[in-house]
This record gives C-alpha cells, structure tokens and sequence, in this order.
C-alpha cells in the first residue's frame, strides 16, 4: 500500500529528500480531492493548508469588485499551490480555484513550520527547495507585469 | 542584377482580416510581375503611397499561386497605413528577403515552435510546411503566448492543428479573466509540459526580444544547445538589400544574415544593452 | 608599377600637359572635379584649369584642428586630404530612388534614371582610391546592386596624385592603404617639385594609356623614377600616427562593455562629422515625398549616421539611445565587423575623422586603449 511517505518522496519537488525527513514531512500530509470549481483556498483566509497537485490544474485568482475575475496564474500536476502559510500573518492572498477535478497532497501549515523550527535540517531542506520556487515564480510575474507583448507607444 | 532592386512592384489588397483590435492580415496579389516564392521565415518590404515602406514577414506559406499574405500591427505611420488598406487598393512589394527557417534542416528531428504575441505570424509558415509534411518530422509542439485571450492570432487554425492529434499545441497568456479556461502564465513555463527529445530537437523561437531571451535560457534548461535553437530579429530597416546599414546587429545584417539566426551565431551579443 | 616587377611605364608631364589633361578631359564632355580652396579648406569643386587649383597651399590638421597655410612654392597637389570624401559624387547626399503615381487605386513606379554625366576626378589620393574599393565592395560586391553608384562609379575617370605631404592627421600606412597607389586608377601622378615642376604620369588603364598618348609629354627618365620614389618615401616618413591594426578587431568585438566606451562617450558630441567626411560611411535613409495634389510620390534616399537617434528606430524606440553606445557601433563596424562584412576594414587612414571631429577625438588613440588593454587582459 502507498503510504503518505512514499508519496512525498514520489513527488519531483521532495525528488532527494531525506527518508527520514520524508517521514516527518509526510506526517503533516494528508489526502485530498476537490470537484470542478471547488476552492482549495479563499483571499483572506488563514493560509493552514499548502497544496501539492498531484492531478488537475488550479488558477489563482482575484476578485474585484466591478471587474471580472482575474486570474493571476494557472498551475497544474506537480506544482505547489500556496506560499502565505511561509511567512506572517499566514493568511492567503489569492483564491485557488479547482479547474477540473483534483487530486492534492495537502500539508498542515502549523504542523510543518513547527517541525522546520524543531529541526533545523527539516526546516533548510524545505527552504531550499521552496526558495528556487519561489524565485521562479517572482521571475515570472516580471515577465507577465512587461507586457512584453502589449501594444507598444505610438511612435 | 539588371532589375533595380529599390523598384517596388506593384501589389493589390484582395481581402483584410482584422485579427484583433490592432492586428490585421494581409492577402496580396501582384498586379503585373510578382516577387519570388517566398520561403518561410523571410519578409518583404511593404510600401505605402507617400507613407514609407516596412519590413514585414511572411505569413502565407509557399503555395504556388496563392496570394502573399501579411499579419502586422499598425504602430508606426507605414504599418498603420498598411492596416487600414482595403481590398482593391494598391501597395508596393519587394522581396523576398532574408534567411528561412530551419524546416529541412528539422526533418528527422522533434520540432518544438515557441511563439510569443505577434510572433506567431512569421512562424505561420514554418509550422504549416511541417504539418504538410508530418511524415518527415518526430514529435510536433507549438507553445504560443500572447498578452490576454483577446490577443489569441489565427485561432481557428490553432484549434484545426490541435485535432489533428498529432501536434502538440499548448497556449498561455500573460492576463486574462475567469472565462478563460486555459493557462494564464509566461510562455517558457509551457516547456515542461512540451514533448520533445531534446538530444534531437530543433526548436523556432519568435517573438518580442525579451520574451526570446527567456525562452531560449528556458530552452537550453531544458537540455538544447544553441546550435538547435533558431531566433527571428527585428532591426530598424531602410532598404532590406543591405546598402542603408540600419539593421546592423553587431557584424550581423538582420537583412542579409538574418532574420532568422541560429542562436550560438548570436548569444553572445544577443544579452548586450543597445548593441 | 615598379612593386609588381613589370617594367615601368610613364612619362613626364609639364604644367601645361597637366592643363591640356583637364582640357581635354572636359572636351570629351566630362564633368572635370579637383581641388579647390573654398572657406579656409581645399575642397572638391568643378575646374577648368591648373589656375583653379589651390597653388601654393597646404593644410596643417590635428585633432579638430584644420587650417591652410602658405608653403613658399608654387606646389598645386601640395596638402593631404580635405573634408570632401569623393563618395559625394558617387553615393550622392540625396538620389531619387522612384516615383510612383496614384491613379484611382492603381499603382505605377517608375524608376526615371538618367544617366549620369561622366566626370574625371583629378587629385584623389591613394587612401580615397582604397576608400572606393571599399565602397565597390559594399555597393557593389552583394546580391542586390546600388544601381546608382554603379552608373556613377563606371563613368568616372580617376586621375590619382600620389602624396608628398601627408598631414598629421593621416595614418595611410598603418591601414596598406598608401601613400602610394597601386592600381585602380586610369592616370596617377606624381608632382616633382625638384628644382622643377613636372608630373611624372603613369597610366593605369587603357583609357588613361590612350589619354597620356594624346598629351605633350616628355619621355620619363630614370632620375623621374627616383624622384618619385623619393616623394613617397617622404610621405611614408611623414606619416606620424598609427593604429594597431593586428589584434584591433578582436579587441573591439569581445568588449562591448570595455570602461573605454564609457571613456570617449564623456567627450563624443554625436554630432556626426565623422561619418560625414567618412569616405567609407554609407548608410543612408529614406524619405517619402508626396505631391500637393496626392496624384504622385517619390522616394529619395540620403545620407544617414549610425550618431542619429533615430537611426535604430523600431517600433516604439530606438535599440541604441546613449552616445556610447553611437560611438561604439561606429568604431567597432569600422575597424572590427567591416572585416567580417566585406573582408577588409572599414578605415583608410585618412585621418579625416580626427581632424573634424570638433573635440578632436582621435580613432588611433582610441584602438590603441582598446588594443592595450586587450594585452592586459583587461575588461
């Protein structure tokens, strides 16, 4: 049977992870599955639980009033869904809306950061793959936010 | 060469197509002599009564007897004019100019096109001389990005590439609302989803230089050297014959060694500020 | 030539051969150009005659400096080089490239080309006959043909006079580009002013060979020979700057972001003279004219600079916009990308570009920081 451990050390972005590590991390873990249009989380919210998507694609998304929903980035199988629960004041800043139907590793927020602090070699291991992630996903935004393709300024 | 090659020839407009709200395409017919077939990749010089001329790519594939057809955006005086032409008016042609994409080059091979905005009208027909020939080629992929759903170019054509099963089309824009169902992202992060061997790939990149620059950096990420990888220029042009000296890039002429370069050609100067 | 081992082939000139010379070439209906004195500088201009020309006067250049001044004889060919480069009469500043006329919808080009006058150019010195080489090259040696400097460049009949007294400012001989011609002329000359004032005359060209015949000469003897030589080996001696030219190319290709460029770019006004007096510069523009009555267009072409910032306009901006970055896409097409684009480099060593340059920056001193710093293994 696959247990939550071998499922977290299954996924690309755990790929080396520590069996022991593994251990702790999948401790916080549990499964879950969410229906077409269903929210992984909402803005605002206490950000408790952190997505990894092991099946179907996620947008982020804004809601503004008078203006139609915004989608901010979409995202999909093997990526992570959510990086408030990282820092204070822990609470989400955008919705996370299933696309189709998904399957997600969740991970309880409180749960790993406590575990980070207790060991420090959890909590480097974890920041060393959530930093690139992070960095990554900030070089995207520029690139989105240059509107590299918009119309240009009359000449 | 006895014929002047600052003569245009004269074109005439035989149908518009908006594609968006700035975005139009272009079928052209010659009046009396017509320019060389182009090959995909190249452009010609398009000229507008008492306006000025522009380079503008090709966007029809080589079909004998079709018409010459263009997609461009009216930005500047020229390509504005160009784009408010209506069928039966006239404009000026020279051409065919420029070096062609890598389309023979790829046989044998995977062939991963990466297309960005208004990029995806020069590569128009790269991507349909490969279709037509699917037997010749391994795994097809299109990564397309563009600015908003709104922005999408030559969408039913997408969508008949896209049934045809055997290409791989993926499309992301930087922007859109909730009535989009498809990505919402930059473009080199559809290069993981991409099926390609990249021992064996020959990847088209076109598209604004920045857009390029991550895409190709995105592209060797993903195991492809810069000999596999072909960019498209744009330079200021004033004759397209390499005799006015504009389009200059380093030793390059975008004209004459371009517009389409292999990238280890170029990497080099390709990240120099105002080279 | 006496380098190419065949036997010399000349004869010897007096002033009033050199006037039948320029007469006999208007007779034949050509547009006779030569120097002449205009302005406090020795310019091309039409002449008549040998009384046209700018007897008696030289030019003392350095950097942004030009001034004439009196020699003492009565020399006609007795200075270097002044601010008009032939490629004025060859690649013209402004040239009709069509007209087109709009009738309903319609269409109709029309390239009205009416062939150029023929001219002779009297006075064009060995680095100005490398300088159009070089322009053959660019307009001449691609796919697709300057139709207009061709027809030009292929009516004029070039009269070379060789240097005897070469600025300080020029540095012909670090580029193998002078004093001396070497062929691609149809007379060069050589002013003797030995205790005499002779022209020894060597043809170059059948055309030339055919003229010379026509003209009261003298036969050449071997004490002309040696007067010629000695003439140039005075201007190879005179020559005071030198430019690098091994390791300049690569020096200015792997360092686009040398701190030299920061350097000139400090000083560099972007005014553009350089590539004016340029004689190898070519780039040019065009503009779109139309008629008051909107029935007709034409499109001419003219001189443009890589300084102008416009010149790399694309849609929504310019790609080069500092000064550095003008002054490094000039000197780096010039002495390194020219190689690769058309197999030689782009500069004679006229010295032109110093001397007018208002802030008197000077091309050697600036490859010679290139190339030094590229031995340091600098930048």
């Amino acid at each position: 049977m696959e247990t939550l451990e071998s499922t977290v050390l299954a996924q690309p972005f755990f790929a080396g992870l520590d069996p022991g590590i593994a251990a702790l991390i999948a401790d916080c873990a549990r499964n879950h599955s969410f229906e077409l249009g269903a929210y992984l989380f909402r803005e605002g919210d206490e950000a408790r639980e952190f997505f990894m998507l092991r099946e179907g694609d996620v947008a982020l998304e804004i809601q503004a009033p008078g203006r139609p929903t915004l989608v901010l980035s979409t995202t999909q199988a093997g990526d992570i869904v959510g990086a408030s629960w990282l820092v204070p004041p822990y609470r989400w800043n955008s919705d996370a809306r299933a696309r189709s139907r998904v399957r997600a590793l969740g991970f309880d927020a409180a749960c790993l950061r406590a575990k980070c602090d207790e060991d420090p070699r959890t909590g480097y291991a974890m920041m060393k793959r959530f930093a690139p992630l992070l960095v990554h996903r900030l070089h995207a935004a520029h690139l989105q936010l240059l509107d590299v393709y918009g119309r240009t300024a009359p000449a | 060469m006895s014929v002047d090659p600052y003569l245009p020839l004269a074109y005439r407009v035989i149908a518009v197509r908006q594609e968006t709200a700035d975005v139009a395409t272009l079928d052209l017919l010659p009046v009396g002599a017509a320019i060389p077939e182009p090959a995909p990749g190249q452009f010609a010089m398009l000229y507008v009564f008492g306006v000025g001329d522009v380079p503008i790519s090709v966007s029809g594939a080589p079909v004998e007897g079709a018409p010459l057809m263009h997609t461009l955006r009216g930005v500047g005086p020229a390509s504005r004019a160009i784009t408010r032409l209506r069928p039966g008016q006239e404009l000026g042609v020279r051409g065919p100019y420029g070096t062609v994409w890598p389309v023979a080059e790829a046989e044998g091979h995977d062939v991963l096109f990466v297309a960005g905005g208004l990029g995806l009208a020069p590569l128009r027909p790269a991507v349909r001389q490969v279709l037509a020939n699917r037997e010749r080629y391994g795994r097809v992929s299109l990564l397309y990005g563009t600015r908003s759903p709104q922005d999408i170019l030559y969408r039913e054509e997408l969508a008949g590439w896209r049934r045809m099963l055997d290409v791989q089309i993926e499309v992301t824009v930087d922007r859109a609302d909730a009535s989009w169902r498809g990505a919402v992202g930059v473009v080199p992060d559809l290069i993981p989803r991409a099926c390609f061997d990249p021992a064996s790939t020959i990847a088209m990149v076109c598209g604004p230089e920045v857009m390029m620059r991550f895409t190709v950096l995105a592209l060797q990420a993903a195991g492809l050297p810069f000999e596999r990888i072909f960019v498209s220029l744009e330079r200021s042009m004033k004759c397209g014959i390499g005799l006015c000296g504009h389009c200059q890039f380093g030793r390059e002429f975008v004209c004459k060694q371009g517009a389409v370069m292999r990238y280890d050609r170029i990497a080099a100067i390709f990240t120099v500020r105002e080279i | 030539m006496a380098e190419t081992g065949l036997p010399k082939i000349g004869s010897v000139l007096g002033l009033d051969g050199l006037q039948a010379l320029i007469v006999a070439l208007a007779a034949r209906g050509r547009e006779v150009i030569g120097p002449v004195e205009r302005e406090g500088a020795i310019v091309t201009g039409r002449i008549s005659g040998i009384a046209d020309l700018p007897a008696g006067r030289t030019d003392r250049q350095e950097a942004g400096t030009y001034r004439l001044a009196d020699r003492g004889d009565g020399a006609l060919f007795g200075y270097a080089v002044g601010p008009h480069a032939w490629k004025r009469y060859l690649h013209r500043a402004t040239e009709t490239l069509f007209r087109v006329r709009r009738i309903g919808e319609e269409l109709a080009f029309d390239a009205p080309r009416e062939p150029p006058p023929p001219t002779a150019f009297i006075g064009v010195r060995a680095c100005e006959l490398a300088a159009m080489a070089i322009q053959d090259r660019v307009f001449q040696g691609g796919p697709y043909l300057n139709t207009e400097y061709a027809a030009r460049r292929s009516q004029a009949f070039l009269v070379v006079v060789n240097c005897g007294d070469p600025a300080a400012t020029c540095f012909c001989t670090s580029m193998d580009t002078g004093p001396r011609v070497r062929a691609g002329y149809d007379i060069a000359l050589t002013e003797l002013l030995d205790g005499r004032h002779e022209f020894l005359a060597e043809p170059g060209s059948d055309a030339g060979a055919a003229l010379l015949a026509y003209l009261p000469t003298r036969p050449v003897a071997e004490a002309d020979w040696q007067a010629a030589d000695a003439v140039a080996a005075r201007a190879a001696a005179g020559i005071r700057r030198h430019l690098p030219a091994a390791g300049i190319k690569d020096a200015l290709q792997h360092h686009p972001e040398h701190p030299r460029w920061d350097d000139v770019a400090e000083r560099c006004l972007a005014c553009a003279n350089c590539t004016l007096v340029c004689p190898t510069c070519f780039c040019s523009t065009v503009e779109d004219r139309s008629d008051l009555d909107g029935a007709g267009a034409a499109r001419v072409r003219r001189w443009d600079s890589c300084f102008d910032r416009h010149f790399s306009y694309v849609h929504g901006g310019a790609v080069r916009t500092q000064t550095r970055s003008h002054y490094r896409q000039w000197m780096t097409h010039k002495l390194a990308h020219w190689w690769d684009q058309f197999a030689s480099s782009g500069c004679v060593g006229c010295g032109r570009c110093i001397a007018w340059c208002p802030v008197g920056i000077d091309i050697t001193a600036e490859a010679a920081a290139f190339v030094e710093g590229e031995a340091h293994g600098d930048a």
